[in-house]
């Protein structure tokens, strides 16, 4: 039955930014907005933002470098439950398979590389893909419906 | 961000207040710590009470910080975790690395043990 339901009230959110950090918290401020009249729990919506938080400041910070002549390029929407997010940059691209793992001891007190294994923490679904059009793209996403369940019907 | 310090028998308490994100309350906590560490004061105490948001580079500048107060000799503790800065420190299982109180007294009392 979820695939019958509308897409989002609000949305698709499409947006190019200049890649500073204050752009952030209107970002976050955006996908609330989109979440807001689905019964999302605050714990999770929390969650969520700060998985888009760690993606935008990603693409800022190592995709460009903070370099504000560049763009980062989103997409967000929510589509049969799924909140689905794509973030691109304008940098050269990077292995995510060659990042550290945060969790190996000798990377524990690490003051960085932690960024990616908290967005994998808070969603479903992450992919990186160098897009056509040049840069990395990440795409995050969450399915709000399935959680919503495990909440209501608690194991 | 806002940071409060004062002493407490010794012990330095760190108040912080707000976000400690990228671009905004990171380098102002690594500031803050560095210069108790460099006038020589050992015993820190984060109260992360009216901490309202942390990410990956405020978690970074907190064991960064962890770091350079024990490599001088000290000990740098946490204060008053809200749950979901405590969430975020124990998925990344650097809840093991700090030592955290609930209460004040209890963590002054500590640096005295």
């Amino acid at each position: 039955m979820s695939a019958l339901r509308p897409t989002s009230k609000a949305g698709p959110i499409r947006m190019s930014l200049s890649s500073r950090f204050e752009n952030i918290e209107m970002v976050q401020h955006l996908c609330s907005k989109l979440l807001e009249g689905r019964e999302v729990p605050e714990e999770l919506r929390h969650w969520i933002l700060m998985a888009l938080r760690e993606a935008l400041a990603n693409a800022i910070k190592h995709g460009n470098q903070q370099d504000s002549s560049k763009h980062v390029h989103l997409e967000m929407d929510v589509v049969a439950d799924t909140l689905a997010i794509s973030i691109r940059d304008e940098g050269p691209g990077f292995d995510p398979e060659a990042v550290a793992d945060p969790l190996a001891p000798e990377n524990r007190l690490k003051t960085s590389g932690r960024g990616i294994f908290y967005m994998r923490t808070f969603m479903d679904e992450i992919r990186f893909q160098r897009h056509p059009a040049g840069g990395m793209e990440i795409v995050l996403k969450k399915n709000l419906g399935a959680i919503n369940e495990k909440e209501e019907n608690p194991a | 961000m806002k940071t409060n310090v004062r002493d407490a028998g010794g012990v330095q308490v760190v108040e912080l207040k707000g976000k400690i994100t990228i671009g905004s309350g990171d380098v102002q906590l690594r500031e803050t710590i560095n210069k108790l560490v460099d006038s020589g004061k050992k015993n820190i105490l984060v109260d992360m009470n009216e901490v309202t948001t942390i990410d990956s580079s405020g978690i970074g500048e907190l064991v960064g910080c962890y770091t350079s107060v024990t490599n001088k000799g000290g000990k740098l503790k946490l204060l008053h975790l809200p749950p979901k800065i405590n969430d975020v420190l124990t998925v990344t299982q650097l809840i093991t690395v700090f030592d955290v109180y609930e209460s004040e007294s209890e963590a002054l009392a500590s640096y005295r043990g």
